[in-house]
């Protein structure tokens, strides 16, 4: 038996892991053309659909409770209203934030979806579980590329530290308490990966502050920054110029 | 050895790359293999500016796995075009210093969204025309690519049409956007098929290589008798008075493209050649750094400590 | 800035259980693991695969169109070794 309130956490839950895959997938899709080398455009396409593909069952979960569609909910929501983390909206200035950004992002959702894997709700478990085999190549790819930058040339070294010393601020509202969620994920858990590959790239930890919160109140709670305008004025263009229309 | 290579075409049989082959076949070759590659990887752009802006997240999926096809398909084709002894780099120098061309089509502009439909009906159904003879191409690689891609790309055409059917059942502002498409994208998707067959000089040669096994007016006649009774089925009038069935023929009629526009965009002066070529050039140049540090790091060490990393914390390794 | 190009690999996909692995095409990575993963993402976006070889162009040897006859010609007086050799009558079942 699941309760409303059961109900409206699992939909709350769904909503902030949907949010998250389809506003990084946005990112990376504003990469495609613009990659190092043709293999990578086929790579980051890959991981762009994986994301996309994540984001649609988990806002077809969320909207399964709220009665509303995935379309609805990606296109037909404000800025307030989505509760991804700060980290999915980042834009990457070069292709080393791109990388560091999806290692740090892959190693979290990586352990969030292991978990989940065992969650209560049959359809979240599911979901969870198909995307365990999807971002675990996402963190490979990641983690091969930031070792290939650390320890590639003296610049790609330089870069690459800069834009993990410029990421690593957007870390810490991953870890923050989450009572939707059906199970906790302390920083500690992934440390072990994430320092791995940090030694292996030659980059040190930053020990850079954490990005400030608004009284309190950051991605998850609908407070982002200022980027997500303009990501969901693109996102959402199209549709809202045809309300009502089918595609 | 030359009575071998023309044995070899005239008996239907495939050149391979360690044959013996004229010069002349080697390089008309490399060019045309080359640029269909830039055009398939320069055709990612118009299309491409519409996948953050999508109007639904399954029409965003599709369109995003078209494009990354799209880069596949240019890499299947460099990928033959190396086996001639062409460098990659090399090609993509030439594509970016304007010294090879692309397609023409992909010089005009994705206005909205009912461009992406449209370039996937007119602008793939013009390519698939094209392409399915090169499938039988007298170059084994070449051919081979091109099989490849044409089951590929079944789905490009497809998904193009199918998001015109549902915008014409749609609001009238979406059927607007679909006639204005097609309106823009008719004559050039005409001149995709190249110059008359009286102005194409190295027609002859091509023909006799199996480079070509067509000539241009008969690939677009093809394709204008496909595309009118798919464009009447969609309730889209393509914008040519001299469109009209020819019973006498067993064609349609119909008008001639402009070709003097169709020079002036091929020599650059098209709406988008130089954004094109610049964006190209920006991802190539600015890539530099990147695939220079991943060489080093490769010299550095044969055997990336990944699987190391991932074994020795447990985690699951991809 | 001078420009280094990736070097080339050859792919080799098994597309099912129980067939030889066959050459899919080339493409460009820095180094042997990465022309893996490139060949899964270019060369197995529709499930061709379920086994990769990556191989450096480079180290490939290739009998040579000169040398057709000495390598070859030992192979094409055996015309025995081709099934299509033994006329059979049409009503031999399983044949």
């Amino acid at each position: 038996m699941t309760t409303a309130d059961d109900g409206a956490a699992l939909a709350r839950y769904c909503l902030a892991l949907g949010d998250d895959a389809l506003i990084y997938s946005h990112r990376l899709t504003e990469w495609m053309t613009r990659l190092p080398e043709l293999e990578e455009e086929t790579a980051v396409a890959n991981i762009a659909l994986d994301l996309l593909g994540q984001a649609r069952m988990l806002l077809t979960r969320a909207g399964a409770i709220l009665g509303r569609s995935e379309d609805d909910l990606a296109f037909f929501r404000a800025g307030h209203e989505f509760r991804n983390v700060r980290l999915a909206e980042h834009g990457d200035r070069d292709f080393a934030e791109l990388v560091v950004r999806l290692l740090l992002f892959s190693v979290w959702r990586l352990a969030l979806l292991e978990k989940l894997a065992g969650a209560p709700d049959p359809g979240l478990a599911a979901i969870a579980a198909k995307g365990v085999n999807e971002v675990a190549y996402h963190r490979d790819y990641a983690a091969r590329w930031v070792m290939r930058l650390g320890d590639g040339t003296a610049l790609s070294h330089v870069k690459a530290q800069a834009a993990l010393s410029a990421l690593w601020p957007l870390t810490g509202e991953l870890f923050r308490p989450d009572p939707d969620a059906p199970f906790a994920l302390d920083r500690a858990e992934t440390d072990p990966v994430l320092d791995a590959v940090l030694s292996a790239a030659t980059l040190a930890r930053p020990q850079t502050a954490q990005l400030g919160e608004v009284s309190g109140r950051a991605g998850r709670d609908g407070v982002h920054t200022e980027a997500m305008g303009s990501i969901l004025a693109e996102l959402q263009s199209v549709a809202r110029a045809h309300p009502g229309a089918t595609w | 050895m030359e009575q071998h290579f023309t044995d070899t075409i005239d008996a239907g049989r495939r050149i391979e790359p360690r044959d013996w082959m004229p010069d002349g076949y080697r390089k008309t070759m490399i060019r045309q293999i080359a640029q269909h590659a830039h055009s398939e990887i320069i055709g990612m752009q118009p299309e491409g500016t519409w996948i953050t802006r999508a109007p639904s997240l399954r029409r965003k999926a599709i369109l995003l796995a078209k494009v990354q096809d799209e880069a596949g398909h240019g890499m299947y084709l460099y990928s033959a075009a190396e086996t001639l002894g062409a460098d990659r780099g090399d090609l993509t120098r030439k594509l970016i210093d304007g010294r090879q061309k692309y397609s023409s089509i992909f010089n005009y502009p994705a206005l909205s969204y009912a461009d992406v439909g449209v370039i996937g009906w007119l602008v793939d159904g013009a390519a698939i025309v094209n392409q399915v003879p090169l499938c039988r191409s007298s170059y084994g690689p070449y051919a081979r690519a091109m099989i490849r891609i044409c089951k590929e790309e079944s789905f490009h055409q497809r998904q193009g049409y199918e998001l015109l059917l549902a915008m014409m059942n749609g609001t009238s502002a979406q059927r607007a956007m679909v006639q204005d498409a097609a309106d823009r994208y008719w004559w050039p998707s005409l001149m995709m098929f190249g110059p008359p067959d009286a102005d194409s000089p190295n027609t002859a040669q091509s023909m006799k290589w199996g480079i070509k096994r067509h000539t241009n007016d008969e690939l677009r006649q093809r394709f204008v008798d496909m595309t009118v009774p798919q464009a009447a089925r969609l309730g889209v009038t393509l914008p040519d008075p001299d469109l009209r069935w020819n019973d006498e023929r067993g064609h349609y009629d119909f008008g001639e493209p402009d070709w003097e526009e169709f020079k002036a965009v091929l020599s650059g002066a098209g709406p988008c050649n130089a954004e094109r070529s610049a964006r190209r050039r920006a991802a190539h140049d600015d890539g530099a750094w990147v695939r220079e540090a991943a060489l080093a790091h490769a010299a550095r060490t044969r055997n990336p400590p990944a699987e190391r990393i991932f074994a020795a914390t447990g985690a699951p390794d991809a | 800035m001078p420009d280094q190009q990736w070097p080339l690999y050859e792919v080799f996909l098994r597309g099912k259980r129980g067939l030889n692995h066959v050459h899919a095409g080339s493409l460009h990575a820095a180094d042997a693991p990465m022309a893996l993963r490139h060949a899964r993402d270019l060369y197995c976006r529709r499930e061709e695969g379920v086994s990769i070889w990556v191989v450096p162009s480079a180290e490939i040897t290739a009998s040579s169109p000169e040398e057709k006859d000495p390598f070859f010609a030992p192979a094409g007086d055996k015309p025995y070794r081709h099934p299509t050799f033994y006329d059979l009558p049409g009503d031999v079942p399983h044949m």
